[in-house]
């Protein structure tokens, strides 16, 4: 028996048996072949023989509270040193009753980050003035001076350490990498070779000598009788580093640019720096920000070979703890919990940039 | 009105010249270049003399009175500053071209089975890369080092592969090839089977190109560079001697030993670049759009063949340049040997030398030189490789 259909009523029929559910996703995924089918078994017996007495060994036999090594009496990981040792991957050797001015600064950074990455932030404008400030209030608030007990800069460690020298290094390159993205591009030899010259340079040597330049040669460059403390040192070569990678990245969106744009922009009346400022960069920084965002994923990743030249970030921390006699040799739980950190900070900031990709790619969406 | 007033104006007249002022704005940046830099130097010589210090590499012909705990050539402490460099230039060298060989293979393994049809061979490639790349590489250098120093057992009770190989927490002990006379003829079959190979690899390319005749290129060159030079040494008894370690007492005599840090440091660099590489690997083959296998199938080509022949050499032209910058990576990351104590350059000259000396002026030039110096071989190598496989357009 069959019933009448005006056309364009029909109801969509189920698809056939065998296309779809658990079943079938198993069948194309994991057993489509017989090649395939045995990948997958020895894949699950591999599985099946590590991961228990992984289980085990990082949860099930771990110890989790301690006041040192002795406390550990299992078989499994001995993760106690985390909560010995916590404030000292957060703060460094900040001092105790000082360290609220640490928490405000983080709490400031992240309503300053929102203002820059979060494109629907109430009062956008004016939180973006507060953003431009944000680093000479963290400034004030973390070194002290005016009103504030002043903190060493040899004080800084851990994560607090990691933060200052990776926004630091970001913030400043972001501008440096723009001009000498442009000087590279510019059509008077000078600034071009000099560009050039600079770029190839950083990119040509490891972060470590600079770092070393920092700690050993650099103070002879600067004025006779001043004085920079080694935190300052590497901060300045840790910008000019960044910005030779930044102006790269930004040197691929201004070359994917056609050249029409800045024809037209010329056309319309507009001198170099108009050009640049309403029409090319506008554009070229759209198309970068991927690539910013994965330079400060590798500045950020970066920021451990401080540890070389004597500073303490939370690598420099935990490998300290690995030396220390209450957690004598405890290097792969140590250096695990560091990972972890590590990953899920790099990671989320994957995310971002993925989603900004995705985002911005608007080019094909018509 | 106004254009009388511009005209007018001498300086402004050559502001609006284009020629004139693109002069004008390099003479200035030239100005304030100059200007920097001097004041920069003057500063560096103002600074120096106060310190009673000047500027000479002789310091590199004295007596380095440090040990070196690996060394490739003959070194001892009473050798020079520059014999250390030597000696530390090449332990950058071999642990950059063991990383680079090593992380080439992981890589492309890597970025295969991101592409597997298996669903649990591209997670678990999934997880390697993202887990390993978003970690800092000396994270990754010190946990390995820290795991061999640490975790392996002493050597008393080293884990023992088939009474050759011994892991233990001061490396990886291995027999050590003592090479007899005779073993020049299988360095004699080696050398001719692969210029034979070359040669015969010309021949069946001309072959082919005249007749359309499919010469076995990769079996007889198989044959001609492996198996030859085998049968060769078995037929003369084996002309080398091995000389396998053996625990004497706490430790291990005879045979060679890898050490920790290199094998720590070897390690880490490969599998956290081989993350990257293998990333590389996948866009590369991505990028090869589909149409291109179905056409190869179409024509009758076979699968192995259409890998070959169509995929690869395709996909090989987007996975160069990014494989550059990642072997260059490599290589300067090397450089973070110093955090476990492998002599490699910077340790040496830009290390030790360099305390014991108090020339960091000098002593760094060295160093940056040595690296870009590297850089510059290691992006012509690779430009080289990429001229030859690029597409070649009218």
């Amino acid at each position: 028996m069959s019933q009448e259909y005006a056309p364009g009523t029909h109801p969509s029929l189920p698809p056939p048996r065998g296309t779809t559910g658990p079943i079938h996703w198993l069948k194309e995924n994991l057993f489509s072949s017989p090649t395939n089918t045995i990948v997958t078994l020895v894949i699950i017996y591999l599985f099946a023989q590590i991961l228990p007495p992984m289980v085990d060994w990082f949860f099930s036999d771990a110890t989790f509270v301690g006041e040192n090594r002795k406390a550990c009496t299992t078989d499994g990981a001995c993760w106690a040193f985390v909560g010995d040792r916590f404030n000292l991957f957060i703060y460094g050797f900040y001092p105790a009753e000082e360290r609220w001015r640490v928490n405000l600064t983080g709490i400031l950074l992240v309503i300053a980050l929102a203002a820059v990455l979060w494109d629907r932030m109430p009062a956008r404008k004016q939180m973006f003035i507060y953003a431009l400030a944000f680093p000479f209030i963290a400034t004030w608030l973390l070194t002290g001076g005016a009103g504030l007990e002043p903190v060493g800069t040899d004080k800084f460690g851990g994560l607090t350490l990691t933060l200052v020298v990776g926004i630091t290094g970001i913030v400043i390159s972001l501008p440096l990498g723009v001009l000498l993205a442009l000087g590279r591009q510019s059509s008077l030899p000078i600034i071009k070779y000099f560009s050039i010259g600079f770029i190839e340079f950083i990119r040509g040597v490891p972060l470590i000598t600079l770092l070393f330049v920092a700690s050993t040669m650099l103070s002879y460059f600067l004025p006779p009788g001043s004085s920079f403390d080694l935190l300052l040192r590497v901060l300045i070569m840790v910008t000019l580093f960044a910005s030779a990678y930044m102006a790269e990245v930004i040197r691929g969106g201004l070359q994917a640019l056609p050249k029409g744009q800045l024809e037209a922009a010329e056309s319309l009346g507009l001198n170099y720096a108009q050009a640049m400022r309403f029409i090319i960069l506008p554009q070229a920084l759209k198309i970068s920000i991927p690539g910013i965002v994965n330079t400060f994923i590798g500045l950020y990743k970066d920021t451990t070979l401080v540890i070389i030249i004597g500073l303490l970030d939370p690598l420099g921390i935990g490998r300290a703890s690995v030396a220390h006699p209450d957690w004598l040799g405890l290097s792969s739980e140590v250096y695990m919990f560091v990972a972890v950190f590590f990953f899920i900070s790099c990671f989320s900031m994957s995310r971002y940039s993925l989603y900004l990709e995705n985002k911005l790619h608007t080019g094909h969406n018509r | 009105m106004s254009t009388t007033s511009y005209n007018s104006n001498p300086i402004l007249r050559a502001w609006y010249d284009k020629e004139t002022r693109s002069v004008i704005v390099q003479v200035i940046a030239m100005a304030i270049i100059l200007a920097f830099f001097a004041y920069v130097i003057n500063n560096a010589v103002i600074n120096m003399a106060n310190l009673g210090k000047d500027i000479s590499f002789s310091f590199l012909w004295q007596p380095a009175s440090y040990d070196i705990n690996q060394t490739l050539i003959e070194y001892s402490s009473r050798s020079s500053h520059f014999d250390a460099m030597i000696v530390g230039l090449i332990n950058t060298l071999l642990i950059a071209a063991a990383g680079i060989v090593l992380s080439t293979i992981v890589g492309f393994i890597l970025g295969v089975m991101r592409l597997s049809n298996n669903w649990l061979t591209q997670k678990i490639a999934y997880v390697y890369i993202e887990f390993v790349r978003n970690v800092p590489v000396l994270l990754h250098i010190l946990l390995i080092h820290g795991f061999i120093i640490y975790s392996l057992p002493r050597p008393k009770q080293a884990i023992n592969m088939g009474d050759t190989f011994f892991l233990n927490n001061r490396g990886l002990q291995m027999p050590s090839a003592d090479f007899q006379p005779l073993f020049w003829a299988v360095t004699a079959t080696f050398v001719i089977g692969l210029s034979f190979a070359i040669w015969y690899r010309r021949y069946a390319k001309k072959l082919q190109d005249t007749t359309g005749k499919i010469s076995p290129v990769w079996t007889i060159s198989f044959i001609a560079v492996i198996v030859a030079p085998l049968a060769i040494y078995f037929l003369l008894g084996s002309p080398i001697e091995w000389d396998v370690p053996a625990l004497k007492g706490f430790n291990f005599k005879g045979g060679m030993v890898i050490r920790p840090e290199f094998i720590a440091l070897w390690l880490a660099l490969s599998l956290y670049t081989a993350a990257f590489i293998g990333e590389n690997v996948r866009a590369g083959i991505m990028a090869v759009s589909h149409g291109q296998t179905e056409a190869a199938h179409a024509l009758g080509v076979s699968s192995s063949r259409t890998l070959r022949l169509v995929v690869i050499p395709q996909a090989l032209r987007v996975i160069i340049p990014p494989l550059n910058s990642q072997y260059l990576n490599l290589t300067k990351n090397s450089s973070l040997a110093i955090a476990i104590g492998y002599m490699d350059v910077v340790a040496t000259i830009g290390g030790i030398s360099l305390n014991q000396t108090g020339r960091e002026m000098e002593c760094m030039l060295i160093v940056m030189a040595i690296y870009l110096i590297l850089s510059l071989l290691i992006s012509a190598v690779m430009n080289w490789f990429n001229d030859r496989i690029r597409l070649v357009e009218r």
